[in-house]
């Protein structure tokens, strides 16, 4: 069996390897991206019609904002689905008895340093999705150092305890009030007489002209990705490292 | 772009994929492969695409190294094959 593997991973690397040399070069201008009008758009308006400095974001946020939702969504249905397989809801009190035994963890060592070094990571983590439509991050990057943020904690102080912070229960509203941002957020848009997720349309409530209606419907949205990211890393973690029972993890 | 640096990461990139589909101990496959992840994204963050580097950076080398080594303890430590 071992040896078919062998023969099918390196014929299709010899494709793939041959079908290098047809790749346009790095940096080439005349590359068939480029040369497409749709990229040379982004570089010239985008700055002009959002204000957002940082092109990748206005992308993802505002001109395939569908695409954004979906995959928060995607994200969603993977968190429900992990819940869905590993989730054990049997004798949860004989679990919890023998937490009360053995201590869960890390050492003294782990637990001071955690506590000195959480709240930098959380703050940078709330920096890098307040910032992501002007320096590289976003909700995605944010809500997946805020998530991993709660990992730690559980890492250091036990999950039962930063399962005091993020229960189950707050896990999951969270990450179903980060889908409802973006998807009412669309909607709002809807109400205001234009399309879904055109946030021109919200000019009368945000504060600026149409065009930074449009910045900070990025950052609204990004927030909405980043509660959701959040909510389900912890819950994947909390899941896949306790067999489900989500009591005496690692 | 820098050329040398460049291949000095795409050699480590190789030796880090080889390591972690050759050990036996899922742990320490586990931890190279977030070696693998981090080194993608020095390659990326080095051709200019931050935003994905940044990314790179916090799934690929953080949290699913985590979640990867969170799943070694709840199975086997050492592959049969």
């Amino acid at each position: 069996m071992k040896i078919f593997g062998l023969i099918a991973v390196l014929v299709v690397g010899a494709l793939l390897l041959s079908a290098t040399s047809d790749f346009p070069d790095w940096r080439d201008k005349d590359s068939p991206a480029n040369e497409s009008p749709v990229s040379s758009f982004y570089i010239e308006k985008t700055e002009k019609l959002t204000k957002v400095p940082n092109m990748v974001t206005a992308v993802l946020a505002d001109y395939r904002s569908y695409d954004t939702m979906f995959e928060t969504v995607v994200i969603f249905i993977a968190g429900i689905g992990i819940i869905a397989v590993l989730r054990n809801f049997d004798g949860p009190n004989s679990s919890s008895i023998k937490r009360e035994n053995n201590d869960e963890g890390g050492g003294l060592l782990a637990r001071f340093t955690c506590s000195l070094i959480l709240p930098f990571i959380q703050i940078f983590a709330l920096y890098v999705v307040a910032h992501g439509h002007h320096s590289p991050g976003g909700g995605f990057q944010g809500g997946v150092m805020l998530g991993a943020s709660y990992i730690l904690a559980a890492l250091a102080f036990g999950l039962s305890k930063a399962k005091d912070i993020f229960s189950e229960r707050r896990t999951m509203i969270f990450a179903a009030v980060g889908i409802f941002i973006y998807v009412g957020w669309g909607v709002l848009c809807l109400l205001f007489g234009k399309e879904f997720l055109n946030y021109e349309a919200l000019d009368p409530i945000l504060p600026g002209d149409a065009k930074m209606a449009r910045s900070h419907s990025m950052l609204i949205v990004e927030i909405g990705v980043a509660f959701t990211v959040t909510a389900i890393m912890f819950s994947m973690y909390s899941n896949l490292s306790t067999r489900g029972r989500l009591s005496k993890g690692l | 772009m820098i050329w040398q640096f460049d291949i000095i990461i795409l050699i480590f990139l190789v030796i880090a994929a080889i390591i972690s589909l050759r050990l036996k101990d899922l742990l320490g496959a586990s931890m190279v492969f977030g070696i693998y992840s981090f080194l993608i994204c020095l390659l990326w963050a080095e051709m200019g695409a931050v935003d994905v580097a940044f990314t790179e950076a916090a799934v690929g080398a953080g949290v699913s190294t985590v979640i990867m080594i969170a799943t070694v303890f709840s199975t086997k430590r050492r592959s049969k094959d």
